[in-house]
């Protein structure tokens, strides 16, 4: 995200996403406001980047340094939004952000009164998202740490390649349902599988596979660490030939119920007598090194 | 604290973001700005009402899409917006030069009675440079000869033969106009449609044709990241044949089988594009081999070997049966694809879903898109809104034009059977 490369060569031939729109800018005494409507990405992450250089660097400066919250009103599909911010900083945005939120997001805790696009938390190293809505596609991709909730369904690739070390330790928690290839090639980290609400389709396809399960196919294909727990039975055909099927122990269930509070607490949700413990699977790789023996003759 | 100073400076700041020198290349053709690196950008809207709106929802819903594409292609297909030639071939052409044109006339003023012909329409906009010339067409073909074979006499033909053998004919005229290098093509050959398309930014695109003065049913289209060929005019999605039109997001692996495939069938790709084949492939086998709609998704994104396995017995000898038949026209590869005709509008991607595609509905509006926020920027609050899977199609009919199949099926896998006999008949038809 180099800004200043990018102030050279800007393409002014487009109409639509014009760069000359500001976004219009309120401070109040700890938080900042940020109407991002018509802003191009550009612009607006230049401004959310230039306030919290700011914030950063407030010892030095007469800059207000309370401000612990910025607020981006009537977001519509701006990419890359809080993508590498290492600030301690809250940000909430209303709409829908575009692809990449929070990529390589190193801190930040981001709330989303909306859906998310693909690429949410793309190679996240610590901090949160809460999502109010649904994910699309290869939400956490990479994912190395820090915490994703979202309260209803997910797309495609959930999970995708996420790894722990030590005390980076990455978590999934989805309200919903996930589709085809929840965690593959995961090494580390949970993700946790609620399937509280289905996805509404209300144009009959007839389509043959179409089911009621809580995740897709290709569960864990090619997983070698980690642990994904899904509420409710999966058949035996959606699983990935790396993991194994196996009931939750005292250990699980203490891990489940914290991040099970959590998600009730981030979403307001009080009837949780919805949601036995003793009600999810476990899925967790048969070996560390499934290919370890592949090239070895 | 004074924030107002620092609210100036940030200003500032923006202005002189601004004020920074536009990038052109050196050819001054394609002139664009630096690139993210992306995919392609698809968007279609359909009223299953029939009723016509102009063209400002689809430019705004591809325009927000903007960075998916990088300003080598673009373009729009419109349903319904020659109603007062409903019945004549609507041809857009594009010719490099007027020698060109008057050479592909002669050929036109043979094959068919011109009804009506002028220049499309458009307006100069900054950022699109040398356009070819730009011809419309609205034809009746000439001299239609069918084989009486089977028929008593000529009293015996109805409409919907003559229709069947009309468009047969300008099938196999647009296949050999194009595949002739002449510096002309054929990019728009249905009836009460139209494509239109361009070197540019799609909204760019969307004004130069002065889209707003058109009014459609049916709205598809594209802005194009072009990777596996050149940006060219006649490149741009939509691609057209008969009343089909396909915009893609990804690539067709498979494209030389598939192009195989069709050639044997007498269609030739002559546009240097993988899109253009699914368009034949779409022709080919619905209108030509009469398989059922609800089917054509098991051919292009057909379930691996594995699914089909798990499925009941009768259901998965066909399904095996169909992609040994249509082994040849899976399309393999990264896709997604909202195909246009007539009488509906059908996305589909890949079986894996390694394209996005999100679809929507708002009452009698019907959208799909590339991405969310493009469907939010014309329907602020949609009905419902989904992420369809890997393999499974959306598909809108007009009210009143679906497939006869459809009627009075309650279950799915009554209605499976049901497209499967239908389809074992037209077999039965083409193997007597």
């Amino acid at each position: 995200m180099g800004i200043k490369q990018n102030n050279k060569l800007v393409d002014k031939n487009f109409n639509s996403t014009d760069m000359s729109i500001m976004p219009k800018i309120k401070f109040l005494e700890k938080k900042c406001i940020i109407n991002a409507d018509n802003v191009d990405y550009k612009t607006l992450n230049y401004a959310i980047r230039s306030i919290l250089k700011e914030i950063d660097n407030s010892q030095n400066s007469d800059f207000p340094s309370k401000i612990n919250k910025i607020e981006l009103d009537n977001v519509l599909g701006q990419r890359y939004i809080g993508d590498g911010i290492q600030t301690r900083i809250s940000i909430s945005i209303k709409g829908t952000p575009g692809n990449d939120l929070a990529a390589f997001m190193d801190g930040p805790e981001i709330e989303i009164f909306g859906n998310v696009q693909d690429g949410t938390g793309n190679t996240m190293n610590s901090g949160k998202i809460i999502v109010h809505g649904s994910a699309g596609d290869i939400l956490g991709y990479s994912m190395r740490g820090g915490e994703i909730y979202v309260k209803e369904n997910v797309g495609y690739r959930s999970g995708i390649h996420m790894k722990s070390y030590l005390e980076k330790f990455p978590v999934i928690v989805v309200g919903g349902k996930a589709g085809h290839f929840l965690g593959e090639y995961m090494a580390g980290g949970i993700i946790i599988i609620l399937g509280l609400c289905n996805s509404i389709n209300p144009i009959k396809s007839f389509y043959l596979f179409d089911d009621d399960e809580v995740v897709g196919n290709y569960v864990g294909t090619g997983m070698h660490g980690g642990k994904i727990f899904v509420r409710g039975e999966i058949s035996n055909h959606k699983l990935g030939k790396e993991i194994v099927k196996s009931e939750i122990n005292e250990e699980d269930e203490i891990i489940i119920q914290k991040y099970l509070d959590n998600y009730y607490k981030y979403f307001g949700i009080s009837n949780k007598e919805d949601i036995r413990l003793k009600d999810f699977t476990k899925l967790s790789p048969f070996s560390r090194r499934p290919y370890g023996k592949l090239y070895a003759y | 604290m004074d924030y107002k100073n620092y609210i100036k400076k940030l200003n500032n700041e923006f202005s002189a973001v601004n004020q920074a020198p536009v990038f052109k290349n050196k050819h001054e053709k394609y002139v664009s700005g630096y690139r993210v690196p992306s995919g392609c950008a698809v968007f279609g809207i359909i009223n299953e009402d029939g009723q016509l709106f102009d063209g400002r929802m689809v430019i705004d819903g591809i325009a927000m899409m903007h960075d998916r594409s990088n300003g080598l292609g673009g373009g729009f297909a419109a349903y319904g917006i020659y109603p007062q030639y409903k019945n004549e071939y609507a041809f857009h052409v594009f010719y490099d030069d007027s020698i060109a044109r008057k050479e592909a006339e002669i050929f036109l003023h043979k094959a068919f009675k011109i009804l009506y012909a002028d220049e499309i329409p458009t307006q100069k906009v900054k950022s699109i440079s040398s356009p070819p010339i730009i011809a419309r067409y609205f034809l009746r073909p000439k001299n239609i000869s069918i084989e009486l074979e089977g028929f008593e006499s000529k009293n015996d033909l109805n409409d919907e033969i003559i229709n069947r053998a009309e468009e047969e004919f300008v099938a196999s005229f647009v296949s050999n106009f194009n595949a002739d290098p002449g510096g002309s093509y054929i990019i728009s050959s249905g009836k009460n449609m139209g494509i239109f398309k361009g070197v540019g930014y799609p909204e760019d695109i969307g004004e130069f044709y002065k889209l707003d003065d058109y009014s459609a049913y049916i709205w598809t289209s594209h802005g194009r990241f072009p990777t596996n060929s050149t940006g060219w005019w006649g490149g741009a999605h939509p691609f057209g044949f008969l009343n089909w039109s396909v915009v893609h997001n990804g690539e067709i692996s498979s494209y030389g089988t598939n192009k195989r495939f069709v050639s044997g069938f007498g269609y030739k790709c002559s546009f240097s594009t993988d899109t253009e084949v699914l368009a034949y492939l779409f022709d080919l086998l619905v209108r030509k081999h009469g398989i059922s709609l609800y089917l054509i998704n098991y051919i292009l994104a057909a379930p691996f070997w594995d699914d089909i396995e798990i499925l009941p017995e009768d259901i998965k000898e066909f399904l095996k049966a169909l992609r040994i038949i249509y082994g040849r026209a899976l399309v393999n590869g990264p896709f997604s694809i909202v195909v246009g005709n007539n009488n509906f509008m059908y996305a589909l991607n890949d079986r894996i879903k390694l394209r996005p595609l999100v679809a929507a509905k708002k009452g009698p509006l019907t959208f799909v898109s590339s991405e969310e926020s493009a469907i939010r920027k014309v329907c602020t609050n949609p009905d419902a809104i989904w992420n369809p899977k890997g393999g499974e199609p959306v598909m809108v009919f007009i009210k009143g034009k679906e497939p006869a199949v459809k009627s009075g099926i309650k279950i799915k896998k009554e209605n499976f059977i049901e497209s499967v006999s239908s389809l074992n008949s037209s077999f039965a038809g083409a193997l007597e």
